[in-house]
């Protein structure tokens, strides 16, 4: 098959890969640029492990083809912190012990990001809904709501 | 695996609508691909040719005039369709099943055409437009015409779609004065699909008589399924435990659901009963106005 040729904005910068048109974002984003924090786990939509915003909205990168994302901005777990520091939502997650095993965090920072840019303050029923497609099977989801709450509170500022 | 294929991108709908014809006979459509790519990777599905129209934003839009009815095109997305402040006004219902539709992420990207081109019957939009009344508008190359949601399943993941033709635009008549809707489906995790499903659609006269009502079982059969033997049990009658356990019981007789490793038939037929009389009775309630 015939490779394209694919123009694709990660984290801000600007990337120009050749690709077979099947190939799915999660692949580029980890196979081809090597940002291996977004996770492949049950590539059928279920889990939510590869989650990451494509423009302003969370999305499954396992269920895009890399080449649907040309010309919108792709932004992963890497792509969260700024001048080298941790964005709030990430500070929140240490603090708060948000993960055990860690194979679902990247996913659920880009839920809680999304959720946040749409909405800085949600209640705890919006955060249990903002996280409802990424499932975690070690540490649970309370911690996790309890960052996310942290965060909505005003407790973290970007630094 | 999925297997490759040629990959296309049209601009405009014309455009898309020249490519189907073109490469009809190895040809699938692609939006958000959120059903799709997961039976491509499984193999199910295989195709030469891909047409993308995820870029079509010409199909992207909601609509309500008070004489045609609401429309909404093709590409338009689930999240789209939860947030529109129109269709909480206008039509609270598909707000409501479209907050319970799978996860955010697949709402994001996910277009309500592509849900119902899919065919699959455990979908959640199709029940709920059937019973108000909807329609489904196809396009190709030699023109468009219109198809009533209820005849566009005929079969197990099988549309009444040809070739070179794809879903343009979903269309639903103005709600009647009187009249309610109510969804509900069976599930054991939140943002997964229903066991079963149950839409109903109560008009009722000014003596709260049923005048019209349309029950749609979802996941009951291997497509959406009007509940006529139960519409008729309750049609010109007025409500009543008895009456509705009568409508739930026919609904569960008329229903044709499998047994699968999710619930057995048995199962689901007790569903399709429980859930047809709390849906009637919950759409019948709301269908009252409240004087």
């Amino acid at each position: 098959m015939e490779k394209q040729r694919l123009k694709l904005k990660v984290n801000g910068q600007e990337h120009e890969l050749y690709i077979n048109p099947k190939t799915l974002l999660v692949e580029v984003i980890r196979d081809h640029l090597g940002l291996t924090g977004t996770k492949r786990g049950c590539d059928t939509v279920s889990c939510g492990a590869c989650t990451v915003m494509i423009d302003d909205m969370a999305v499954k990168s396992c269920a895009v083809l890399a080449v649907q994302a040309e010309g919108r901005h792709v932004r992963t777990a890497e792509g969260l912190e700024k001048n080298g520091k941790l964005a709030p939502i990430q500070k929140a997650f240490l603090d708060q012990g948000s993960y055990q095993c860690g194979f679902c965090t990247p996913g659920m920072l880009m839920s809680c990001e999304a959720l946040l840019e749409e909405n800085p303050a949600p209640s705890p029923e919006e955060i249990r809904e903002g996280i409802e497609g990424n499932i975690c099977r070690c540490t649970g989801y309370n911690s996790i709501v309890r960052a996310m709450g942290a965060v909505a509170k005003g407790n973290y500022r970007e630094e | 695996m999925i297997h490759d294929f040629r990959y296309l991108k049209p601009g405009t709908l014309q455009e898309a609508l020249s490519m189907l014809a073109e490469w009809r006979d190895e040809c699938k459509i692609i939006c958000g691909g959120q059903s799709l790519l997961i039976v491509m990777r499984q193999g199910l599905v295989v195709t030469d040719t891909l047409v993308d129209i995820k870029g079509l934003n010409e199909l992207s839009y909601i609509t309500y005039d008070d004489g045609e009815g609401l429309r909404m095109g093709a590409t338009t997305t689930h999240r789209a369709v939860e947030k529109s402040g129109l269709l909480k006004e206008k039509y609270p219902i598909l707000v409501a099943v479209e907050k319970k539709l799978a996860s955010i992420q697949v709402r994001n990207w996910g277009s309500i055409a592509g849900n119902l081109a899919h065919g699959d019957s455990s979908g959640d939009l199709a029940p709920v437009l059937i019973a108000l009344g909807g329609k489904i508008k196809l396009g190709s190359v030699k023109g468009t015409r219109v198809v009533p949601l209820e005849e566009f399943y005929t079969g197990l993941f099988e549309t009444a779609l040809t070739k070179d033709e794809m879903v343009v635009e979903v269309q639903v008549p103005p709600v009647q004065p009187r009249t309610a809707v109510a969804y509900k489906k069976f599930n054991l995790i939140e943002s997964d699909q229903g066991i079963v499903g149950v839409a109903a659609a109560m008009t009722v006269d000014a003596s709260d008589t049923c005048k019209d009502v349309r029950i749609v079982l979802g996941n009951s059969g291997v497509t959406p399924i009007r509940a006529r033997s139960a519409e008729k049990v309750l049609l010109g009658r007025k409500s009543g435990d008895r009456l509705l356990e009568e409508a739930g019981e026919a609904a569960a007789g008329e229903a044709d659901p499998v047994s699968d490793i999710h619930a057995s038939e048995e199962y689901r037929r007790h569903l399709i009963r429980v859930l047809t009389e709390r849906m009637v009775r919950q759409a019948w309630e709301k269908a009252i106005p409240l004087e």
